[in-house]
């Protein structure tokens, strides 16, 4: 997994609560047997005004301009905003490799659902869960000056505003420490073997019907 | 010190405690299908990794095939086939157990695992879908996971998890004839709202929960993820003991007696201590009818679609008007007016042999609405299939101008070749109304069985009571 310290980047402000993972990556996209490649068709609908499917290429697709991915002010930014329950609904990990492949770094949000935010320290894109009315803030800055650069430091949880302002963030220090370090989470586990062995063995004595 | 059922389950499953509030936790069935699966079993080879233990997966392809008879003759749409070749392949070259396609135990994973017996009381079941909710209707932590997580799974039959918080939502007395497991669930997220449940692990409670069969129990806990809490649970009473007798996974006659002895111990201690408590009467349940794009946009039947300008909040009055707005509804239509092009009976939340019989009663000696094109029922397995055959509800529902189709996840999200066409409207069972979620510019409201047949009759929303 790719290792996260700090981003420093201009921000793309998606208005909207309850983003669910169907609108973050359409199911027609859930047939691609990779991992990478999704990032075209992140918010397809939105950003499209023509339909697609993974045959179509996306650069012969009219794009939306009222979506805000399409304005040219926030090219290239690695931090997407968003309103309260960002990633809900369905299980798709194909919704982070697309923000991933698209090249956000982050997601802010006042809160994200929980299937969602598991999956993004699996790919190394950081969710940061941040007060409403700091989200707030962030918009009202964004919103005045596209090109407004925040900081998002992984080690201090924190986020800087350029006005000076600082939110801090909390985070399970599992989850940083594997963020930080970039760490294969399942290399790490199987270090544990003989614990899982062990837990099996006693398991099996107890109630063995469930190794049927 | 008085434990809740899921304290227990988690107990129960710590391989290690990290001290940091999470823990390596044992999973026991690991359910699998093609669509969140093939990027897993890549990294498995990629690390030139095994599967920890064979038998606790099973397989099954459910998203992308079709319904209609001809796929005996195999998948037509060329992307589709080669997600469930995929599937098949990585199976076979790995040994997991899997129905494949045309197998008569095929159908919706969350289904089939119950059906099998392959989700029992007390275990912990994941699934690379969020609707593995579904199994804790048997007093199972179940939970759905993403791709990264399936592949943890396969190779460590572990996962790393946090201890969520515990709410306990309490539906006190009964309900009343013709309100279903369906609108109780629908009904508690609109009170709790989409993210009410996060963070959280559920567990129903009251009488009302008491009184469903475990199909409708298994309805209730599909829908919890969509009030935000990635796992619910149902206390263990006989009914779910009858349930988990005799099937393949089941104990064998000499684990048996052993296992109902495990399995009376999970429910929570009476003076167990949740995190959260919700409180609602059954008897003020109505049917349920979303009107909106999340499915906490919801109301009873008797309900007009609600007015933005009547909401003090901007953010959720913003909400509203870009649903209204996708929906095609104006602010203050009587739900009852609101006239349907299609009608969608199956998916996990609905498709199992009781939710078949209840649609069935109200279509039966009736016809299909002539403004409704196609209503179409996606029995939930093979299994689920031939059973409704034999008490010839296939016929009820041919005879009514409905199709009767294979076993498959269907119009529920439309990866295969069943969908609403951009500005059709669809009285749906599912369980997700988001926007182009049963294709695009499709418009979905989530109903029960019994509503859903109903409204396929009238071609427009109707108390089912009334008919
Ligand atoms: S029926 Fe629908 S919700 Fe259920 S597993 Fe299939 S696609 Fe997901």
């Amino acid at each position: 997994m790719k290792a996260f310290t700090q981003v420093t980047s201009h921000v793309t402000p998606l208005d909207r609560p309850n983003v669910d993972t169907d609108a973050i990556i359409p199911k027609q996209y859930l047939k691609s047997i990779r991992r990478t490649g999704f990032g075209p068709f992140l918010f397809d609908d939105w950003r499209y005004l023509d339909p697609g499917t993974l045959e179509v290429d996306p650069a012969t697709r009219r794009p939306n301009p009222e979506f805000v991915l399409n304005d040219a002010r926030h090219a290239g930014a690695q931090v997407l905003i968003a309103r309260d329950n960002f990633g809900c609904g369905s299980s798709r990990e194909h919704a982070v490799w697309a923000l991933d492949d698209y090249g956000f770094r982050a997601v802010i949000a006042p809160s994200f659902a929980d299937i969602f935010f598991s999956n993004c320290f699996k790919n190394g894109v950081l969710p940061v869960t941040l007060q409403a009315e700091e989200v707030q803030a962030i918009f009202e800055i964004v919103n005045a000056d596209a090109a407004a650069q925040i900081v998002i430091d992984l080690p201090a949880q924190e986020v800087r505003l350029p006005d000076g302002r600082v939110f801090k963030f909390q985070i399970n220090p599992h989850h940083k420490h594997n963020m930080v370090n970039g760490l294969d989470e399942i290399g790490l586990t199987l270090q544990q073997g003989d614990a899982i062995k062990a837990y099996e063995a006693k398991r099996r004595a107890e109630a063995p019907w469930l190794f049927n | 010190m008085a434990k809740t059922l899921y304290d227990k389950i988690w107990d129960a499953h710590v391989v290690a405690d990290n001290g940091d509030g999470s823990a390596l936790i044992y999973i026991d069935r690991h359910l699998v299908h093609e669509v969140t699966s093939p990027q897993a079993f890549d990294g498995l080879r990629m690390n030139g990794r095994k599967p920890w233990r064979l038998n606790a997966n099973l397989a099954v392809a459910d998203h992308n095939v079709p319904t209609t008879p001809d796929r005996v003759n195999g998948i037509k749409d060329p992307i589709s086939r080669a997600q469930v070749d995929a599937l098949d392949a990585n199976c076979a070259e790995y040994g997991i157990t899997e129905f494949r396609m045309n197998d008569h135990r095929q159908g919706i994973v969350h289904v089939v695992g119950p059906e099998q017996g392959a989700t029992l009381p007390g275990m912990t079941v994941v699934c690379g879908d969020s609707h593995t909710s579904t199994h804790g209707a048997f007093g199972a932590l179940a939970f759905g996971i993403g791709t990264s997580e399936v592949e943890h799974t396969l190779a460590t039959q572990t996962l790393v998890l946090k201890k969520a918080k515990t709410m306990l939502i309490r539906v006190n007395g009964h309900v009343g004839p013709g309100v279903t497991a369906k609108d109780i669930t629908l009904a508690i997220i609109g009170r709790i709202g989409t993210a009410g449940g996060t963070g959280y692990v559920v567990e129903y409670a009251g009488e009302a929960i008491q009184d469903l069969s475990m199909e409708g129990r298994m309805t209730l806990c599909n829908m919890a993820i969509e009030g935000g809490a990635r796992a619910g649970l149902v206390a263990v009473d006989d009914k779910t003991i009858a349930y988990a007798k005799g099937r393949p996974y089941s104990p064998k006659p000499e684990q048996w007696d052993a296992a109902v002895a495990n399995w009376k111990q999970l429910h929570s201690d009476p003076d167990a201590k949740f995190d959260a408590v919700v409180e609602l009467d059954a008897k003020d349940i109505e049917p349920q009818v979303t009107w909106g794009t999340s499915p906490e946009m919801v109301g009873p039947v008797s309900a007009r679609v609600p007015d933005p300008a009547q909401e003090a909040d901007p953010v959720k009055r913003n909400g509203m008007e870009k649903a209204l707005a996708y929906m095609g509804l104006d602010a203050n239509t009587p739900i009852e007016q609101i006239n349907i092009d299609k009608v969608f009976i199956g998916s996990c939340t609905n498709s199992r042999i009781e939710d078949l019989r209840a649609a069935a009663a109200v279509v039966k000696g009736r016809k299909k609405a002539a403004n409704v094109k196609l209503a179409m029922v996606v029995p939930g397995s093979g299994l689920v299939k031939s059973q409704a055959e034999s008490e010839g509800l296939d016929k009820v529902f041919l005879e009514a101008g409905f199709e009767w189709r294979e076993p498959g996840c269907s119009m529920c999200l439309a990866m295969n070749a069943d969908r609403l066409e951009p500005g059709e409207r669809c009285a749906s069972t599912s369980n997700r109304n988001f926007e182009s979620r049963q294709g695009q510019g499709g418009r979905t409201h989530l109903v029960s069985p019994a509503m859903a047949a109903a409204a396929g009759i009238a071609g427009h929303f109707v108390d089912v009571r009334a008919l």
